[in-house]
C-alpha cells in the first residue's frame, strides 16, 4: 500500500491554477524529493497533502486513510516540518514538543519520555527548559523536528528543511531524515537543493506551472537528460570568459574561481581549453568533467536557462 | 468527525492558548485595565446606588475580559508562521476555534469571578439566585468568548489591527446594553435598539439574577445569549474557512 497517494488533486486561486490536476504515489520507506521553480505549485501542493488545504477536485490518501473523509487519524500518521520552523517562541523547547506530542494524541507519560530523548538527540538537553524565542535559527529548526517525529509519524513532510541553515544544523537535519528514513518512516521532501535532493531522494517528482511533469529515480532523469556535459576549469590566474570561443561550448558560468562550462562535445572543449591556455600562457589549476547532472535534468524539463 | 479526538484536539488547543496568550499586554489592557477605567470613570464619586449598578458593571468586565483573548490569538499566529503549522496537527478548524473559545471562556470566568467574590466581601452585595448566577456566568463568558474568535477572523496577521477593530466593535455595545441607564428606564428606539446587544441579555440575567429585577426576562436572556454563541461561533468559522489562506 503506498504511503502517500494524490489522485487528481486541483487547487485555483481565482483565476489562477496553482496545482493542476496533479497524481502521485509515493511508497511506504521512499525518500521522495519533490522539485520546481518558485512559484511552481510545490507549497500548495504540500498544504493539499498535509491537509492545511482541501482541495477543490481529487483526493489525497495518507497511509490509505482519506485526508478529506478522516483528516484527524490521517494527519496523525504524518509529521511536518514546515519551511519557517514554527514553533510558539514563548514556549520552552520542551513545552513545544510536550504539546506537538499532545496534539498527536501521546499520553502523558509517553509525550514527556519522548520530548526529553528527543532533545537530546537534537543536542537540545541543557536548553531544554529556555524559551525558543532565545534560540537560533538552527536551533529552533531543531525543535520544529522534534515536535514533527515526536509520534514517529509513518509519513514525514518536509519543507525546505535545510534552508538558510548552518552547515552543522544542515548535517544534523539530514543525518535526522536519513535516520527516520531507515525507522521505517516514508519521507517527502520539497527542495531547492538539487543535490540534497540528489543525494538523498530515491525517487524525484518536478512540478512546473502546476502541473507535475517528471516523476522518476534520480540517475533515471539525468540519463534521459542526457544530451549536455560540463567541464569544471580553474586557472592559476583571473581570466576573462568572454575570451572563450569554440562552436561546441554551450554556457559558461562562473562558480568562485572556476568556470563551469556546459557542452555537447567535452573531448574537442577540453582540447580547445589546454590549447588557448597554452596559447595565452596561463597555468590550469584544476579540469574536470561531470557527468550529466539533475540540476540540468531541472533545467531542460521545467524549461529554465 | 471523530468526537474525542475533536475534543481532544480543542483541549491541547486551550492549554496552549492559556500558556501563551493570557500574559501578553493587549489582554492585559484591553481584558483587565480597560474595564476597570472604565468602572472608575462612570460609577466612582458619582454617589450612584451599587446594587442597581452593579449587576451592568459586572457583565461589562465579564465581557471585557471573555473577548479580549480570541482577536488576539489568529492574528498573533499568522504573523509568527505558527498557524499554518498549527492546522497540519490532527486538529480542524473547528477544533481550533473551539479551543480558542475555551481560552477565552476560562480567562473572563477566573478574572469576573474573582471580582465578583471580592465585591461580595467589600461591598456585601446580596448572592442573588445561584442558579441564574452560574447561568449568566458560563453563558456570558462563552458568548463573549465566541465573539472574540469572530473578530479575530479578519484576514490580517497583525494583532495590533485586529484589537484595534475589536475595540471598535465593543466599545459602542456597552453604551447601549443598559450598563450606564438601567434597561428599567430605557425606552422607545433606545430600547429596541438595546434588544441589538448581546451585552443587553447579559445585564439584564445578572439584575435577574442578583436583584430579581430582569425587565427582559431571564429564560429570554437564556435562550438569546444560546443563540449568540452558535451565531458567532459559525461566524468564526465560516470566516476563518474563508480567510485560510491570506496571511499563511
Amino acid at each position: 500500500m503506498p504511503a502517500i497517494e494524490a489522485h487528481h488533486l486541483t487547487r485555483r486561486f481565482g483565476t489562477i491554477t496553482a496545482v493542476d490536476d496533479l497524481t502521485l504515489s509515493v511508497d511506504a520507506r521512499e525518500i521522495f524529493g519533490f522539485l520546481g521553480p518558485n512559484g511552481a505549485g510545490k507549497t500548495t501542493t504540500i498544504r493539499l497533502m498535509t491537509g492545511v488545504l482541501t482541495p477543490d477536485e481529487g483526493t489525497v490518501q495518507i497511509t490509505g486513510i482519506d485526508l478529506r473523509t478522516d483528516p484527524l487519524r490521517a494527519k496523525r500518521c504524518m509529521g511536518i516540518i514546515p519551511e519557517n520552523s514554527a514553533v510558539y517562541g514563548d514556549l520552552s523547547a520542551i513545552q513545544n514538543l510536550v504539546l506537538a506530542g499532545r496534539l498527536y494524541g501521546l499520553s502523558t507519560v509517553d509525550r514527556n519520555r519522548r520530548a526529553r530523548s528527543l532533545l537530546a538527540d537534537l543536542g537540545l538537553a541543557d536548553r531544554a527548559d529556555e524559551k525558543v524565542r532565545t534560540f537560533s535559527k538552527g536551533m529552533k529548526q531543531r525543535v520544529s523536528i522534534g515536535c514533527a517525529i515526536i509520534h514517529e509519524p509513518a509519513v514525514l513532510f518536509l519543507d525546505e528543511p535545510t534552508a538558510g541553515l548552518d552547515v552543522q544544523s544542515r548535517r544534523l537535519v539530514t543525518a535526522m531524515i536519513l535516520r527516520m528514513h531507515e525507522q521505517g518512516t516514508t519521507v517527502f521532501l520539497t527542495t531547492h537543493n538539487i543535490e540534497e535532493a540528489n543525494a538523498l531522494c530515491t525517487r524525484i517528482g518536478i512540478i512546473n506551472r502546476g502541473v507535475l511533469v517528471a516523476t522518476d529515480r534520480p540517475e533515471v532523469l539525468k540519463q534521459t537528460f542526457d544530451t549536455t556535459q560540463s567541464i569544471e576549469i580553474s586557472f592559476a590566474r583571473q581570466v576573462d570568459p568572454l575570451m572563450f570561443s569554440h562552436p561546441n561550448l554551450l554556457r559558461i558560468e562562473q562558480r568562485g574561481d572556476k568556470f563551469r562550462i556546459v557542452t555537447d562535445n567535452p573531448d574537442q572543449v577540453v582540447k580547445y581549453l589546454a590549447s588557448w591556455a597554452d596559447r595565452e600562457g596561463v597555468r590550469i589549476a584544476s579540469l574536470n568533467t561531470l557527468g550529466p547532472s539533475l540540476e540540468e535534468a531541472f533545467l531542460a524539463i521545467t524549461g529554465g536557462s | 468527525m471523530r468526537l474525542p479526538l475533536f475534543f481532544q484536539g480543542a483541549f491541547a488547543v486551550t492549554e496552549k492558548n492559556m500558556r501563551i496568550y493570557y500574559t501578553k499586554p493587549p489582554v492585559f489592557i484591553f481584558g483587565l485595565l480597560f474595564p476597570l477605567f472604565l468602572f472608575i470613570a462612570f460609577f466612582m464619586g458619582r454617589g450612584l446606588e451599587l446594587s442597581r449598578f452593579y449587576p451592568g458593571f459586572l457583565a461589562m468586565t465579564l465581557f471585557f475580559t471573555a473577548s479580549s483573548v480570541g482577536p488576539l490569538i489568529t492574528p498573533w499566529e499568522k504573523r509568527d508562521r505558527t498557524y499554518e503549522r498549527l492546522l497540519s496537527y490532527p486538529l480542524t478548524v473547528g477544533s481550533i476555534i473551539l479551543g480558542d473559545i475555551l481560552a477565552g471562556a476560562l480567562f473572563g470566568l477566573v478574572i469576573s469571578l474573582l471580582i465578583w467574590a471580592a465585591s461580595l466581601l467589600i461591598f456585601s452585595l446580596p448572592l442573588g439566585n445561584p442558579f441564574l448566577l452560574s447561568a449568566a456566568f458560563i453563558l456570558g463568558t462563552v458568548t463573549f468568548a465566541s465573539l472574540g474568535t469572530l473578530l479575530a477572523s479578519p484576514a490580517s496577521d497583525t494583532p495590533s489591527t485586529v484589537m484595534m477593530l475589536s475595540t471598535l466593535v465593543r466599545l459602542p455595545l456597552i453604551f447601549i446594553s443598559g450598563i450606564f441607564i438601567p434597561l428599567s428606564v430605557l425606552g422607545g428606539a433606545a430600547l429596541a435598539v438595546s434588544y441589538l446587544s448581546p451585552l443587553t441579555y447579559l445585564v439584564d440575567l445578572f439584575q435577574g439574577a442578583m436583584n430579581g429585577a430582569a425587565v427582559i426576562g431571564p429564560v429570554t436572556d437564556l435562550f438569546a445569549l444560546f443563540v449568540c454563541i452558535l451565531l458567532f461561533a459559525a461566524g468564526a468559522v465560516y470566516f476563518q474557512r474563508r480567510n485560510l489562506i491570506k496571511g499563511l
